[in-house]
């Protein structure tokens, strides 16, 4: 998938995967996609409620060897 | 769509504790909530400048496990049962489990409390602080973060009273 911007959160833990996502989110023009690496298991569920309440779009979500990858339109 | 409110009390002034107002204050701004936190009591420690003297207990707090953050798996997976009775008249028992933890929070990747209270301070979390314990605990407005508003408790009801989430820790 293509993508405009790409954030390494991996071995952060909980809030800042998060807090990292919406702060790279920030720097990208609507319609522009954030790509996220992160290690947390946490993270599957809290990037999933974190594009619900903020109507930024998860395109997708996957896991491989231990590490969560996200795909995600800014709104 | 209104902007949703937090409204946070914050009272408790150990390690473990500083973790609850600073994670959902910054990860509620990030979804768009307007917050404030209000510290109050033991709470204040948390606004001081110096939040690396921050210390956890385990002394009468049996929910928290003792467990070493170096060494063999096997290792770190003890739980080290220690009779409230010994961890009272070791000396520096506080302060060892205070070191133990924090190496614990850097291996798990956690943030350290001076992160979270930055990150939630640029993501415009409001501070406000109770004048009165900070009166009756003898502290200074110099030992304190820059940013604060100084008030009481009328203050924190003009946030709360139209919060839609309001947390007492």
């Amino acid at each position: 998938m293509n993508f405009d911007k790409e954030l390494d959160a991996k071995g952060l833990n909980c809030p800042l995967p998060i807090l990292r996502t919406k702060k790279a989110l920030g720097e990208l023009a609507a319609g522009q996609v954030l790509k996220v690496i992160a290690t947390d298991p946490g993270s599957v569920k809290d990037m999933a409620a974190f594009a619900k309440q903020t109507g930024n779009e998860l395109l997708s979500s996957a896991e491989a060897g231990g590490e969560y990858q996200f795909f995600m339109k800014k709104k | 769509m209104e902007q949703k409110k937090l409204a946070i009390i914050a009272t408790k002034g150990t390690l473990d504790w500083a973790y609850p107002p600073f994670i959902l204050a910054s990860t509620a701004a990030a979804l768009g909530y307007e917050v404030e936190i209000f510290f109050t009591f033991y709470g204040l420690n948390l606004v001081k400048k110096d939040v690396d003297s921050l210390k956890v207990s385990p002394l009468g707090n049996p929910g928290m496990p003792m467990k070493m953050p170096f060494g063999p798996e096997w290792f770190k997976k003890i739980n080290w049962n220690i009779p409230n009775a010994i961890q009272a008249i070791v000396p520096g028992f506080e302060s060892l489990a205070t070191v133990l933890m924090k190496q614990t929070i850097k291996n798990e990747g956690v943030a350290s409390i001076e992160e979270l209270r930055m990150l939630s301070q640029e993501a415009e979390v409001k501070f406000i602080v109770c004048q009165m314990t900070v009166d009756l605990f003898g502290f200074e407005h110099s030992e304190f973060i820059d940013g604060l508003e100084y008030a009481g408790a009328a203050k924190f009801f003009e946030f709360a009273g139209e919060a839609d989430i309001t947390l007492f820790i």
